[in-house]
């Protein structure tokens, strides 16, 4: 969902300008404001779940065996799990191009 | 049955809020709305009136507490007056696009420097563009009705807007006026309950007040004005209405006396009434003189003003605030715009009187009837008179 | 001791709540402490929540329309009067459950702003809403300054720090005054319950934000929130200076229980304070003898908490 998703007449707009489906932001992609996207080696993966509680984009979930996956379809790469992961699992690396 | 009693108007009003069974009154106290807010509160405290009344801390609080009990679904009142509502002024725009059906009565109040608690129109022009519904009452009965009307017109699935009704501070605010009070049986036949279309509930979430981005915002405006644009018709019908159920009645524009007239008063509030006493004056000594009252202030009634005005050929517009600098009052500038390049349109002139709390007697309509008649002849140097002024 | 606060048991590592009222797709800058103290917010109160949000960051980032973060009921109407609305929202529901309008069902009422709509331009608001005994809790994420508006300062910026109105320069050493302290001027009002939080500590802030939930009356936390972008400070390091600035006393964690100063942390050994301006743009210019002052600033006002804890 892009900003042009905005671009409505003034008869479709929703009663009071208010917006009717809630938490729709998730439709909308901020990965791509990354520059380096984090890494987990499993090898060292404790299963903490550092790298979920300290993400301010909500991008990291659990797999079925209990790892942590961060969605780069939100992921900023700001770093942070790579900074708080106390066993050092999480490598940022650069994106390429 | 309907009562007649001996009542302040303030009272009376107070007494429109409990029979509308408001849910939730934020008020702050000024003069001169106090006897509104200390009625209500005293309906509360008795058990009367089974509302939230919430002592803010101050007008720009009240309003906001208005548009989170609006937005939560109650039915919500509030009452300001002059300085404060000149406080609560950022947050007056906000209900309106939002679609908040907030109901305030104003207790219209001079505007410092220098501090004045006395009448006039100064406080509620500053705020002619907040976007809300706006009427003004002439005498205590309208103020009772028109509260009623307010809730009714505002939350009106239709219109969902917040609405204003505008009296005059003491002349209308603190006399004790033989007034009408309805049953509760009676308001309730007029008044339904309200049932907002949409509201803050975990069951159904929804954001409101998002950030207006450049892609929405024009649009976002367009959608207020049109849909308050439009209200003119449930106003109307709900007069309607209230006019079949209880006999009287009420438009847009009201007039007096304005058949075969050459020249026109045109007034807004309590003023009206000295102005039909003059007008009578006038008619007795035959000279061809009426009076047209705006009633609904926004959205303006354009058709049924010009409608009003018929044939006459000179409006002299009394403008109750001085707007420092400007071309002429506010409504002054309203009606000349109306009238622009109109074919046949009267010569339109604009007074200022009534200021802070300045009388605006029989003989003063007479002198600036005698005014307008004169400048239609020869044309006068200024935009605007002031009326009433002393220079030495 | 509060009786809301018994059928509590709190979060802990295993009980963490998966889901998330704030949904991603935010436009919060890249390490955002602020949204990450907002999710934990969220995460502690779950869905049965309204919010009234004041504006500036977190409002700008979770509601460009025609997208909104929030999967639970929010409205924004201005700057300073969160605490107002939410006044409004609280006193409704209560009629309209009295009315039978609405299901008799508790739902938390949160207001939430910035340093600046908390500390400054809404204090007046919050001090009525307090006042007057609302149910409801308030919440400040302090990142120190106006950052939507770019990183002006505010009463809540820390001394010496520069800011875009608080340069440093030959006359200016950057910030000229302490920061104010907010937490004390809301216990003030006596209201049952007071507490400080930071992200780092994220089971300590979201048992606090679920104890003020639950308190029946006004509750007010105040949250620590790192801000990159307007502290010149790298993102990844958004936690670490959570941790830093409790573990050097220059945030102290605390609560007031019905008046009662209670250590969520006592900080036995304290790291200097150098170390938590280190990596920060906005403490660069700092002399020495301007870093020692502060760091005896500190020391003073973290025995001062301490002495209220002793006391009461």
């Amino acid at each position: 969902m892009a900003i042009s998703d905005a671009i409505i007449g003034w008869k479709t707009l929703p009663f009071g300008c208010h917006v009717m489906e809630p938490g729709n932001s998730a439709k909308f992609r901020t990965g791509d404001w990354r520059s380096q996207h984090p890494v987990t080696d499993r090898e060292k993966c404790i299963k903490c779940g550092m790298c979920w509680i300290f993400c301010p984009d909500m991008a990291y979930s659990q797999t079925l065996e209990g790892y942590y996956e961060a969605n780069m379809e939100y992921c900023k790469g700001c770093g942070i799990c790579a900074h708080e992961c106390p066993k050092d699992a999480i490598t940022m690396v650069p994106e390429e191009g | 049955m309907a009562k007649r009693v001996g009542v302040e108007v303030s009272i009376a009003v107070a007494d429109a809020v409990k029979l509308a069974n408001a849910d939730v009154i934020p008020a702050y106290p000024i003069t001169p709305q106090t006897h509104i807010v200390e009625h209500l509160s005293d309906l509360v405290a008795n058990g009367e009136l089974d509302a939230e009344f919430v002592p803010v801390e101050s007008e720009h609080a009240a309003m906001s507490c208005c548009c989170g009990s609006s937005a939560a679904g109650a039915r919500t009142f509030t009452s300001s007056s002059s300085q404060g509502l000149s406080l609560m002024s950022e947050i007056l725009y906000h209900p309106g696009p939002m679609r908040l059906p907030i109901v305030m009565v104003v207790a219209n109040r001079a505007l410092a420097a220098p501090i004045s608690i006395w009448n006039d129109h100064q406080d509620i022009m500053v705020q002619r563009d907040i976007g809300w519904i706006q009427t003004f009452a002439e005498n205590g009965q309208e103020a009772f009705d028109l509260t009623l009307h307010a809730f009714r017109v505002a939350e009106d699935r239709r219109v969902s807007l917040p609405m204003i009704v505008n009296i005059d501070g003491f002349t209308l605010s603190h006399v004790i006026e033989p007034i009408e009070i309805l049953s509760q049986e009676e308001v309730d036949r007029f008044l339904p309950s309200f049932k907002p279309r949409v509201r803050l509930d975990v069951k159904k979430p929804v954001s409101m007040g998002p950030v207006g981005v450049p892609e929405v915002y024009t649009e976002a405006k367009m959608a207020h004005n049109e849909v308050l644009k439009a209200s003119k018709k449930v106003v109307v019908q709900a007069w309607k209405e209230f006019a079949d159920l209880f006999g009287r009645e009420y438009h847009p524009v009201e007039t007096y006396r304005v058949d075969d007239a050459e020249a026109l008063l045109v007034t807004m509030g309590s003023i009206s009434e000295t102005a039909m006493t003059a007008v009578d004056a006038m008619r007795d000594k035959g000279e061809k003189v009426g009076l047209v009252r705006i009633r609904l202030w926004r959205p303006f009634p354009g058709p049924e003003f010009r409608k009003a005005v018929g044939k006459a050929q000179v409006l002299a517009v009394i403008d109750r605030c001085l707007p420092p600098g400007a071309v002429c009052g506010p409504v002054g500038e309203e009606l000349r715009s109306l009238f622009y390049k109109v074919p046949g349109a009267p010569k339109i002139f604009s007074f200022v009187a009534g200021l802070g709390g300045r009388d605006v007697t029989v003989e003063r309509f007479n002198e600036i009837v005698s005014k307008a008649r004169a400048y239609a002849k020869k044309r006068p140097t200024e935009n605007y008179e002031v009326i009433g002024v002393r220079e030495q | 001791m509060i009786p809301e606060f018994e059928k509590f048991k709190g979060f802990s590592a295993k009980n963490l709540p998966k889901d998330e009222p704030l949904a991603p797709g935010h436009r919060a800058c890249q390490g955002c402490g602020e949204v990450l103290a907002l999710r934990m917010v969220m995460k502690a109160l779950g869905r049965d929540v309204i919010v009234c949000n004041a504006t500036g960051c977190m409002e700008i980032i979770s509601s460009p329309f025609p997208q909104t973060a929030w999967n639970v009921p929010w409205i924004h109407v201005a700057f300073e009067n969160a605490a107002a609305v939410a006044s409004g929202v609280e006193s409704a529901r209560k009629a309209l459950m009295r009315k039978g309008r609405i299901p008799k069902k508790h739902v938390d009422i949160l207001a939430v702003g910035g340093d600046g709509a908390t500390g400054d331009i809404g204090l007046q608001w919050i001090s009525g809403a307090f006042e007057r005994g609302h149910d409801l809790l308030y919440v400040c994420l302090d990142n120190e300054a106006y950052m939507n508006t770019g990183v002006q300062r505010s009463g809540c910026t820390p001394y010496g720090a520069m800011t875009t109105t608080s340069p440093p320069g030959k006359k200016s050493f950057g910030q000229a005054t302490w920061k104010k302290n907010v937490p004390a001027i809301m216990a003030a009002h006596g209201i049952p319950y007071v507490a400080t939080a930071s992200p780092a500590y994220y089971l300590d802030l979201m048992n606090k934000v679920k104890k003020a939930a639950l308190v029946n009356g006004p509750a007010y936390v105040h949250i620590y929130s790192p801000c990159p972008t307007g502290w010149g400070s790298a993102g990844e390091r958004s936690v670490e200076y959570s941790k830093l600035a409790v573990e050097t006393r220059v945030f102290p964690l605390y609560e007031v229980i019905e008046g009662r100063y209670i250590m969520s942390r006592k900080i036995t050994k304290p790291k200097p304070v150098l170390d938590y301006f280190k990596g920060q743009r906005r403490f660069r210019h700092l002399t020495d003898e301007q870093i020692s002052s502060i760091q005896n600033k500190v020391d003073v006002e973290y025995e001062k908490i301490i002495k209220l804890s002793e006391m009461t």
